[in-house]
């Protein structure tokens, strides 16, 4: 057999071994890393939207709303809001009151932020007993122009404290906040037209 | 006799005399960029010793079959296979370290460590010992991933697998865990090996 015969047979055999190989080892481990993605979500709203017992899903426009309900009323609205952060994007789950006018409760899903600094977004080892004391704040905090002050806690209910040493980060969850929530309104509404 | 050493020295060359990391200087990038804590210094270590293994094996076993204008392709996709298989493996069942670990499962693919290990070693030797020789070498790597990890963890966070080693009034050192940290802890080490290389071979 001559070289290029031998040299594409060979590449051939090997790559297809390898592709078979994997999507058989996928076939059992995506539904585990698909059960384990779909119970962080759950986990996160149940987190934003602590009144609620019963949630629906509804996809609109690019966002998948999870509609929280208690006793048949509306409690809450959450979704998966995400934008760029210090190195790479930030993952949050927001919940806002149903007219979208207060925060409910903010979780981060996933996050690269520095690590020991912008990481505190998530999860702060420094402050015992509060540790996400960063998202924790955004509760009842109104929605559409939310800033942030350093050094100093926050005079009014669209202010929170920023993090110490991570500034671009703390802005960039404001940020991802202010231009997310306002889409998710105009997405939410244009459901029932 | 003389066969019985040379194969116990395919296995331990790779923890000390040499070590990918201190000797050979390989695999830098995710040595320096993962070790923040000691539990991701050891799946890292694990992770790439379980493709360096199952690479080195089967390259090993087809070394005679494949042409060697494509072998560079075919180790590739060999170690890709496998990178894959630990990445979903990790993700699957370890949720959380694959989440700290992020991009640097699938970049074990290039890690100059593995596709080293194969023109070096694997693809000229036979399967026993080329297997002897991808456990010296993933050994090798995982130590030195775990002592470098511990030094950053216990300075960095004060803590080691998590747990709290440090006094309460110690403040953590905060570069220990951002990158200088990792080149400073690596620098020293690279140094110290270096000096009791240079002491040994004086005396």
């Amino acid at each position: 057999m001559n070289t290029s015969a031998k040299m594409i047979l060979v590449l051939t055999v090997i790559s297809a071994l390898s592709g078979g190989l994997l999507s058989y080892w996928d076939s059992f481990t995506s539904e585990k890393i698909e059960a384990y993605r779909q119970s962080e979500i759950q986990k996160a709203v149940q987190k934003v939207l602590p009144e609620s017992d019963e949630r629906k899903e509804i996809q609109q426009n690019g966002f998948t709303f999870y509609i929280g309900y208690k006793n048949g009323e509306i409690t809450g609205i959450s979704f998966v809001a995400e934008g760029g952060g210090f190195q790479d994007i930030i993952s949050m789950m927001v919940g806002v009151t149903p007219d979208f006018s207060h925060i409910t409760g903010l979780a981060i899903l996933s996050q690269k932020e520095t690590p020991g600094l912008g990481t505190k977004i998530d999860y702060d080892p420094s402050r015992e007993g509060m540790e996400t004391w960063f998202t924790d704040q955004f509760k009842g905090k109104k929605t559409g122009n939310l800033t942030y002050v350093k050094n100093q806690k926050p005079r009014s209910d669209s202010e929170i404290e920023a993090i110490t040493g991570a500034t671009i980060s703390s802005n960039a969850v404001v940020t991802i906040l202010n231009e997310k929530i306002s889409a998710a309104k105009a997405a939410f509404e244009s459901i029932n037209e | 006799m003389a066969k019985k050493v040379s194969l116990l020295e395919d296995f331990t060359k790779g923890i000390w005399k040499e070590n990918p990391i201190l000797i050979a200087l390989l695999g830098l990038c995710p040595t320096l960029a993962v070790t923040t804590s000691v539990e991701n210094g050891i799946a890292m270590g694990l992770a790439v010793s379980f493709t360096l293994v199952c690479s080195s094996t089967i390259i090993s076993l087809l070394r005679n079959i494949i042409p060697k204008q494509v072998r560079i392709a075919s180790f590739i996709v060999i170690i890709a296979t496998f990178v894959t298989i630990a990445d979903r493996f990790l993700a699957a069942f370890y949720p959380e370290i694959s989440k700290n670990l992020g991009p640097f499962i699938p970049l074990i693919i290039v890690n100059c460590i593995i596709l080293g290990r194969q023109e070096a070693f694997a693809s000229k030797n036979n399967v026993g010992r080329s297997i002897l020789d991808a456990c010296g070498m993933g050994l090798g790597f995982t130590l030195i991933l775990i002592v470098l990890s511990t030094i950053r963890e216990l300075l960095g966070s004060g803590t080691i697998m998590g747990f709290k080693i440090m006094w309460d009034s110690f403040s953590p050192w905060m570069v220990m865990i951002l990158p200088p940290g990792a080149f400073l802890t690596l620098g020293l080490m690279i140094g110290a090996s270096n000096w009791i290389n240079d002491r040994r071979k004086r005396s």
